[in-house]
């Protein structure tokens, strides 16, 4: 029979103002196996602590049970407290009396009678624990940064800089991102590409960093400090090794009318290409969609041009193995898809154009050689209506668009009218907005001075429509605070399009068994306190992937998660769970569902002798558990159908125990 | 009326002895009545010759027994399936439950089983023989004079009427036509106890499963429930009964049974003929067959030895059972 001692904490008056702590520390003491129950104002100040300590050591207390705040929040210091007085820290149990009672009950009866049952649940529970011990695993000393923008590249330095080799897996030829796109910067105005490709370079440059640019992860198996993780490397049709960049190649490709998706379509370039003239690595790709010679076996132009021999058709896509001890997500974002908003015309006239999109006919790599033109009919435009949040900030469950704030539209959208207004004084600049939102260093002064310097006309109110006519586009807006309706005949309309998780997330969060908000975008292990670790351990959070953020913060972010993997990186050894499953071999059927279900390949089967009661010997098959492998996630004691498989510290009459108690 | 005849198995059964190919027989023995027939290890010719039986009463599935009998005996057995009876041999090889190079299937040909409830509804109780007669059965009683005839066709069990394949998926050599999978009806039951509001259908189960008596029979039979220790008999379980003393038969047992096999019960129909007490058990059974079928697409437990059930096979396309039946995602 356990020795239990209960202690109930008042959390000040998160418990105590909705549950009668003395009374539920009373009830509890009725309970089979307690011999001391008490109540206690904070159980986790050192106080509270050294009480816990304290009644271990008098009473002989073989078992501990705390009602008080998620284990989440304190099991930990439990734990350790009862460490430190000699119990066995797995026969302590937390019953969750605030976030699961206090906190959701207004009445102090139900409180107090949900508290009780939660408390009698848990000595339960206690009564059949058995004492734990965790064995330890070697962490593998390499990170895998997933994308190469902004994010995956910041991570990536800081990690190599701490010693460790990194590689980043980017799906694009070229590292660089979203950020490779954009002309210039807010709030400084300095050009993008100019802050960016030193690090680029950088990135190339660092003995620790390997590149796989044109690859995806295929598959991750494993856990922390040991992810196996397959990557693709698609078919380039060239050889990297060889590939000098002279560009020889795509200049003389006779397929010249291939969109180009880093001027996002706006106009083209061959089926052999380099994206940008700074790519990173700045080797060629031949699109296999558009090729001649792989579609049609016709052509071989640029393999004859090549002076090094890199250009090889049979190229196929490889799989390469790798071990990784820590895992950074850094997939960014996209804009979403305008289609579905008819009113502002997009799909329409050419010259309703995304933020994005404007980026490029301003930047001096992009189509028009950074001369602002009509993408219609190449002249200038007089006057440029931006709609803010278009997709941003929609109702909940509207047909279209996202209930977030994409967050960097305001800033950019006033960095672009700025820039309109100072190269092309005659143009007459018009922003839509709900809200402008300026936080940040120097933020709002960048965004006043927009207003009061460069005149740009912030009307509050949205545009209703969008028509186009006679080579004009018609715009209808209200004016909400002069409560008028407007119609401007515009020249060019910039729609500031919400911003989304790139589509290859959620697959991606699935193989990392990490988890999602309904937005796609990866959720940290706390929103407040631990913002760049996802919940599932070795997996860390850089950039958009984790919320709409701009450079300055995704920078940040980036090194936070970098600081966070080099962390994990410097252990030689990771304490494992001591919560793992075992198979009770005298009822295992060998039946292999476990192994089936297990997603770290933590179960083997063994032939085994077994002595039956007749004293023959008969052979089985029986399922083995690998201590150091398992994550005690329970799933093959689940499907286990003899119950032979069972969770340690989480066993089948555990928590039939805590059923019982609970509905006694 | 089956047309296979006895014969021909007999001869099968002697010729595979006398080369050695095998040692041992799994074969259904002659009981106390006709219509009573034990699955039992034949070793010697004379004990075929005198006790082999095959007729519209060979109903047992042979493919549990293999667990025990491949362990027990040395030396390759052989073992005769009908078509439904090889799913569930398929099934325990990809369980690992028995060595496949311990037994030599031979496949036969079925024509379907005969139902002795059914009999007796029309024949009454106190039958003392039954013999084939043509399309017909001859039934004699104690207490008739004459001997009741009744059409085989009519007294089919539930699960060769909706039979779901006269196709072997397994064996080393076949008597008789190989036949189809059939086009079968079995989920229409299934379908009229989903389209009952959730009160009447606790109401039907509840009248159904109060007659449970807890023999066991249907876990006994049941070539899913091969566990080494049933935790229906392990004390450590807090689920070990033997009789029905509490609700628990009525609202429990057979739900857990049904969860314990779902994804690995071939809807061989087993425990529903064995029922001494009529309790259409296979409902539940092909209820989550066919939810099973709904979630991941159309799934046949045994259809292919070393095959990886839907429940213990996770994909990123696998649906969230909410895109069904609605609720919270």
């Amino acid at each position: 029979m356990q020795r239990i001692g209960v202690f109930v904490c008042h959390c000040g008056t998160n418990i105590a103002g909705t549950v009668d702590v003395s009374q539920v520390a009373e009830a509890l003491s009725h309970e089979p196996g307690v011999v001391y129950s008490k109540d206690y104002t904070y159980m986790c100040s050192a106080t509270g602590q050294g009480m816990l300590k304290d009644a271990i050591r008098d009473y002989n207390l073989t078992g501990v049970v705390i009602c008080s705040c998620s284990p989440r929040m304190h099991e930990n210091t439990f734990r350790k407290a009862a460490e430190q007085a000699g119990l066995n820290p797995f026969m302590l149990e937390i019953a969750n009396i605030r976030e699961q009672c206090s906190w959701v009950h207004k009445d102090m009866a139900i409180g107090t009678a949900k508290a009780i049952v939660l408390g009698r649940a848990a000595v339960a529970k206690v009564n059949l624990n058995a004492p734990l011990t965790s064995g330890e695993t070697a962490v593998t000393k390499r990170a895998l940064v997933i994308g190469g923008g902004i994010a995956g590249i910041q991570t990536a330095l800081d990690i190599a800089d701490a010693g460790f080799p990194v590689d980043i897996v980017e799906k694009k030829p070229t590292i660089g991102g979203k950020m490779a796109q954009l002309d210039k910067t807010f709030p400084t105005l300095d050009c993008a590409a100019c802050i960016l490709t030193p690090k680029m370079v950088e990135a190339q440059q660092n003995e620790n960093i390997t590149i796989y640019s044109y690859s995806e992860v295929e598959d991750v198996k494993g856990f922390v400090g040991n992810f196996d993780v397959k990557i693709r490397r698609k078919a380039r049709y060239v050889d990297e090794t060889k590939c000098t960049g002279c560009g020889l190649c795509t200049e003389k490709c006779p397929m010249k009318k291939v969109p180009n998706e880093f001027n996002l379509g706006m106009d083209s370039r061959h089926a052999v290409y380099i994206p940008f003239a700074q790519a990173v690595p700045k080797v060629a790709t031949i699109d296999p969609n558009y090729c001649l010679k792989l579609k049609s076996g016709k052509c071989g132009l640029c393999s004859k041009v090549c002076s090094v021999g890199a250009i090889d058709y049979t190229q196929k896509d490889e799989i390469i193995e790798e071990k990784y001890g820590a895992i950074v997500v850094a997939t960014g974002y996209n804009p979403i898809s305008l289609d579905k908003f008819d009113e502002f015309a997009y799909s329409k006239s050419k010259d309703v154009i995304s933020s994005l999109e404007l980026e490029r006919l301003m930047n001096a790599a992009g189509p028009t050689g950074g001369t602002l033109l009509r993408p219609s009919d190449g002249t200038h435009p007089h006057t440029v209506v931006f709609v803010q949040c278009v997709g941003s900030r929609c109702e909940a469950n509207a047909e279209k668009g996202k209930e977030y704030c994409s967050k960097i539209c305001c800033m950019y959208t006033a960095k672009h009218a700025m820039l309109i207004r100072d190269k092309y004084p005659d143009t007459d600049v018009y922003v839509f907005y709900i809200d402008v939102r300026t936080p940040g260093k120097n933020f709002d002064e960048f965004y006043r001075r927009a207003v009061e310097q460069y005149g740009v006309h912030y009307i509050k109110g949205m545009v209703g429509k969008v028509t186009p006519e006679d080579g004009k586009l018609k715009v209808q807006a209200s004016d909400l605070l002069d409560n008028r309706q407007l119609k401007i005949d515009a020249d060019m309309v910039v729609l500031a399009a919400a911003i989304e998780p790139d589509k290859s997330a959620r697959p991606l969060a699935t193989m990392l068994t990490a988890s999602m908000d309904t937005n796609d975008f990866f959720t940290e292990a706390h929103p407040k306190l631990r913002p760049v670790e996802s919940p599932t351990a070795g997996v860390f959070l850089s950039g958009v992937c984790q919320g709409p953020k701009d450079i300055p913060e995704t920078v940040a972010q980036a090194g936070a998660a970098a600081s966070k993997a080099i962390g994990l990186l410097c252990k030689d050894k990771l304490k494992n769970n001591a919560c793992v499953a075992e198979s009770n071999e005298m009822m295992c059927n060998g039946c292999s569902q476990c192994e089936k279900v297990c997603a770290y390949g933590a179960i083997t089967y063994v032939d085994k002798e077994f002595r039956m009661p007749d004293r023959t010997t008969q052979v089985r098959r029986v399922a083995s558990v690998n201590p150091a492998v398992c994550q005690g996630c329970g799933a093959c004691a689940s499907a286990c159908p003899s119950g032979a498989m069972d969770l340690k510290g989480f066993k089948n009459d555990q928590i039939l125990a805590e059923v019982d108690a609970l509905c006694r | 009326m089956q047309k296979l005849t006895r014969g021909e198995l007999v001869r099968k059964a002697e010729e595979l002895l006398d080369n050695g190919e095998v040692k041992h027989v799994l074969g259904w023995r002659a009981g106390e009545f006709d219509y009573d027939l034990t699955p039992s290890v034949f070793d010697t010719k004379d004990d075929i010759e005198a006790n082999f039986r095959f007729d519209d009463f060979c109903g047992p599935n042979f493919s549990k027994y293999l667990v025990k009998k491949t362990r027990e005996l040395e030396g390759k057995i052989l073992v005769f399936l009908k078509p439904c009876d090889t799913y569930s041999f398929n099934e325990l090889l990809t369980e690992h439950r028995f060595d496949r190079e311990k037994v030599y299937v031979v496949g036969i040909e079925c024509s379907g089983m005969a139902d002795i409830f059914k009999i007796k509804e029309i024949a009454g109780e106190g039958i003392s023989k039954i013999e084939p007669d043509g399309e017909y059965l001859s039934v004699a009683s104690l207490y008739d004079d004459e001997p009741v005839k009744i059409k085989a066709s009519d007294v089919l069990e539930e699960r060769c009427i909706n039979c779901k394949s006269k196709k072997h998926v397994v064996y080393d050599e076949l008597l008789g036509e190989e036949g189809e999978e059939q086009d079968s009806g079995r989920f229409e039951e299934v379908e009229k106890l989903e389209k009952m509001t959730s009160e009447e259908r606790f109401g039907f189960w509840k009248k159904e499963l109060s007659r449970c008596i807890r023999c066991n029979a249907c876990r006994d039979v049941c070539p899913a429930c091969t566990c080494e220790k049933c935790v229906f008999d392990n004390p450590d379980s807090g689920t070990q009964n033997k009789s029905p003393a509490t609700t628990f038969e009525e609202q429990n047992f057979h739900i857990i049974r049904a969860y314990h096999v779902a994804g690995r019960c071939t809807d061989c129909g087993e425990c529903s003929r064995v029922c001494p007490q009529r309790i259409p058990l296979h409902l539940l059974n092909r209820k989550f067959i066919k939810d099973i079928d709904s979630f991941y697409g159309d799934y046949q437990a045994g259809q292919e030895a070393g095959q990886r059930n839907p429940l213990i096979d996770y994909t990123q396309n696998d649906i969230d059972p909410s895109e069904i039946f609605g609720g919270a995602k």
